[in-house]
């Protein structure tokens, strides 16, 4: 059966995050992009809507419930929000949802338990310096070494690592396939760098993060001896980066949508010109195109099929049409839309990250 | 309910049946017909007769038999059926698809707004007999358009005979000779029956093959589709049953849109159909693309940085996002038909995504391809030729985009023209 239509409980879900970033984050989200700062009340509301602790097995206080579908869902809907807050309240699944998905048992039963009561600053490592970044050619090493390895590697764009009490870091191994290492806050030879400055997502602390001949032992491999299902992780990542895209693409399209309701010049509102009206339903249209392209490629992870050319494609549509509808909004609103005091230029901001951002969200 | 892109077994069964005869029926005739405008695919015609009038036949017993509550609440997916088998055939050959005997738009506004007999007897044709029929719909005139209220043919009843006596002309009408010169087939003409009320004076009507006072002009020569059967259509004093009216013959003039309501109807069924029919020729197009990109050695990978690609694998990616992006909403929107939910907005997202997407990416693949692309030798050339017509009928592009602001803005078309 074909049908385009969320379930009761994901209904739900949506609704309850809507409510919480319209009453609570949209309000805060100028300023945390000013300062920097996300305030404690906002990301504990966040955390307590229990999207990761709902993703944990019922042995762990969980639901059991960590279908992509379902993560979509919440992700477009936090970021409509704020980005910045959704990132942040999103971060320890960047750690906890590969645990859970390859994690050795003993691994499981140490680390998930965390994520059962409160906001846990957790965070992964997987963007590197530099130019052309590929997750598919890491610079970072794992080199095997006794009974453990040693990490040693550059990274970028890590989010929390300042704050985190562990850090997954993948890297690339000596058989030249990558693994994910669990490495805790001042390890020796972990040293993060000063909190990165971004054109976006400025309430998001992210850092430089350096690993010089870090030692980790064999059980912190994640999944031990088994390979990292490291493609299916990818995937699920590029898939929660398109939703959060859309989310954003969604929040410039409403608000370009209502104001040029609002905006009367040459004695009608804006939006009865079809200048105007054509580009708001262009919006209206590649939101919901890059809606469904996430949607489709979740479901097809939920089926366990392969999803790479539907994950691909989707976090590539949705990343040009962040920007395609976001900068549309700033046009919609004219010389207003430069204003930081109006949102849709921090939307502009926040969208055109998507074309570079890797590794830092996932469902 | 939950969110869900699988088709179903009988839907996917219909698809591949319909993939195999473009395979294999279609695509060998496909030049020949391009270049010999005006020949009739007569192959694709004699092979789908019967599935056709078969289809019509069940879903007229359907219409007869007693309501069945249980069977209600079933899933239905016949128009997503519809929609792989469109897209199928389209794939194809665009132009032999839209010669395929069936009441198509005809039969889209039938089912939208005749009463039980009247289905049964415009219809009927359509499910019997060894002879193909086709069904065609008049809107267009020279002078109406994209602006469908400004039609100027007239529905005048005739008191004593109570029949109707249709005058005017329709132009770019899709298998109208199909439907009135060369079989025993039926058009439904919009004419006014009030000219003063505007849109509530609207009305379809049908018009039979035979019917005295009805001249069809030599047809269409085209950029595109040009398998496909464009014709004008003159009546001149033509004599109508007064049961061939379809739909309300009360104007109500208070803000009523009463018959244009119907055409909107009609429509909302058709326009995710052309988007699907698009959708095909923008997959014949990508295919072939990235056929002959991987016998010179290039392929499309979906797991690589996008710097590390060339510029041909981008262009192609983008080709395919685009087609994809149309693609999913059109399925939605054709689900939603099944589901019986309104779908105005969706289709037209469909439609002007999907025109404007197959439009840009056969376009592309022609430049991509080089001298290849542009010889007549291969169908790539054809394919945006064929492709074009998309954003086009069925509304305009244009036309697509204003009702969606329209609905994401509530505005009325007088707020927003
Ligand atoms: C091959 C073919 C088959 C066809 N088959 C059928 C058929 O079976 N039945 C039928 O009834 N018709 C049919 N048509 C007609 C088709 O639907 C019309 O051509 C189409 O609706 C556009 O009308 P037009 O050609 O008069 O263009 P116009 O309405 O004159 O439009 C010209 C341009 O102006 C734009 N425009 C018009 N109004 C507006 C507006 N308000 N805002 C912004 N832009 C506007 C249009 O988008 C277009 O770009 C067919 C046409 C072709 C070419």
């Amino acid at each position: 059966m074909v049908s385009f239509t969320p379930t009761e409980e994901q209904q739900m879900l949506i609704e309850t995050i809507h409510r919480y970033a319209e009453a609570q984050v949209r309000p805060i989200a100028h300023e945390a992009d000013e300062t920097g700062e996300i305030p404690a009340g906002v990301l504990r509301a966040g955390w307590e809507i229990g999207l990761i602790p709902a993703a944990l097995p019922e042995a762990y206080g969980g639901l059991g419930e960590h279908e992509a579908l379902t993560g979509v869902l919440a992700a477009e809907e936090l970021a409509w929000g704020d980005l910045a807050v959704a990132l942040k309240v999103l971060a320890p699944a960047l750690f906890a949802y590969p645990v859970l998905m390859a994690g050795t048992a003993a691994q499981q039963a140490e680390l998930l338990p965390l994520f059962a009561g409160d906001y846990i600053p957790v965070t992964a490592a997987l963007a590197e310096p530099g130019l052309f970044f590929d997750p598919r050619a890491l610079a970072t090493t794992a080199t095997a070494q006794g009974d453990g390895y040693i990490l040693n590697g550059l990274k970028r764009n890590v989010p929390l690592a300042a704050e985190a009490q562990k850090l997954l870091i993948y890297a690339r191994e000596d058989s030249g396939t990558v693994g994910a290492y669990i490495v805790d806050a001042g390890a020796d030879g972990l040293t993060i760098g000063e909190r990165e400055k971004l054109m976006g997502i400025r309430a998001l602390p992210t850092y430089p993060v350096t690993l010089s001949g870090v030692r980790v032992d064999a059980a912190r491999r994640l999944g031990g001896e088994a390979p990292l299902p490291y493609e299916a992780i990818l995937n699920r990542q590029q898939v929660a980066l398109a939703a959060l895209a859309v989310g954003v693409a969604r929040a410039a399209f409403e608000y370009a949508r209502d104001y040029a309701k609002g905006r009367v010049q040459f004695g009608a509102p804006i939006a009865t010109k079809q200048a105007i009206a054509f580009m708001l339903a262009e919006m209206a249209i590649e939101v919901d195109a890059a809606r469904l392209m996430a949607w489709e490629a979740a479901w097809k992870l939920d089926q366990g099929q392969d999803a790479t050319r539907e994950a691909y494609l989707a976090s590539r549509y949705a990343a040009d049409t962040v920007v395609f509808v976001a900068d549309s909004a700033v046009q919609t609103l004219g010389g207003y839309g430069f204003i930081r005091e109006y949102p849709v230029e921090r939307w502009l901001r926040d969208g055109r990250g998507f074309a570079m951002f890797c590794g830092l969200a996932i469902v | 309910m939950a969110i869900s892109f699988a088709m179903p077994e009988r839907v996917e069964r219909e698809r591949m049946m319909a993939q195999a005869l473009a395979e294999g029926i279609m695509r060998p005739v496909s030049r020949q017909l391009d270049e010999n405008e005006h020949e009739r695919p007569v192959d694709f015609i004699k092979l789908i007769w019967p599935v056709m009038r078969d289809q019509q036949a069940r879903a007229l017993d359907r219409l007869k038999a007693p309501p069945d509550p249980e069977k209600e609440k079933k899933p239905r997916s016949t128009y997503l059926a519809m929609m792989v088998q469109i897209e199928a055939l389209s794939w194809g050959d665009a132009g032999q698809y839209l010669c395929i005997p069936s009441p198509l738009l005809a039969g889209a506004a039938i089912e939208a707004v005749g009463t039980p007999e009247q289905k049964e007897r415009f219809l009927r044709r359509f499910a019997e007999g060894d002879a193909p029929r086709w069904g065609a719909m008049a809107m267009t005139e020279p002078n109406a358009g994209s602006d469908t209220k400004a039609i100027e043919t007239t529905a005048v009843l005739d008191p004593e005979t109570r029949e109707w006596i249709l005058n005017g002309e329709k132009i770019f009408i899709t298998s109208g000779g199909l439907a009135l010169r060369e079989s025993d087939g039926i058009v439904v003409v919009w004419a006014t029956i009030d000219r003063s009320a505007g849109r509530a004076g609207m009305r379809p009507f049908v018009v039979e093959a035979g019917t005295p006072g009805v001249t069809v002009s030599k047809p269409e020569i085209k950029h595109g589709i040009r398998a496909s059967d464009t014709v004008s259509i003159k009546f001149e004093n033509c004599r109508i049953p007064y049961d061939n009216l379809l739909g309300d013959p009360e104007v109500r003039r208070e803000g009523s849109r009463e018959g244009f309501r119907g055409a909107m109807a009609t429509f909302d069924a058709s326009r995710p159909l052309v988007a699907a029919s698009a959708l095909g020729v923008g997959r014949a197009a990508l295919e072939f693309v990235k056929e002959t990109l991987h016998q010179h050695g290039i392929d499309i990978p979906y797991d690589q940085p996008y710097h590390r690609l060339s510029a041909i694998q981008r262009d192609v990616l983008e080709m395919e996002a685009q087609l994809k992006a149309a693609y999913l909403l059109t399925l939605r929107a054709t689900a939603m038909l099944d589901e019986g939910l309104r779908n105005n907005l969706e289709a037209s997202m469909a439609k002007a995504k999907a025109g404007k997407a197959v439009t840009k990416v056969t376009q592309k693949a022609v430049e991509l391809l080089g001298m290849m692309g542009y010889s007549r030798e291969w169908l790539v050339e054809k394919w945006m030729r064929d492709a074009r017509i998309n954003d086009i009928y069925e509304g305009t592009g244009q036309i697509n985009l204003l009702i969606v602001a329209r609905r994401i803005l509530g505005y009325s078309s007088s707020e927003l023209s």
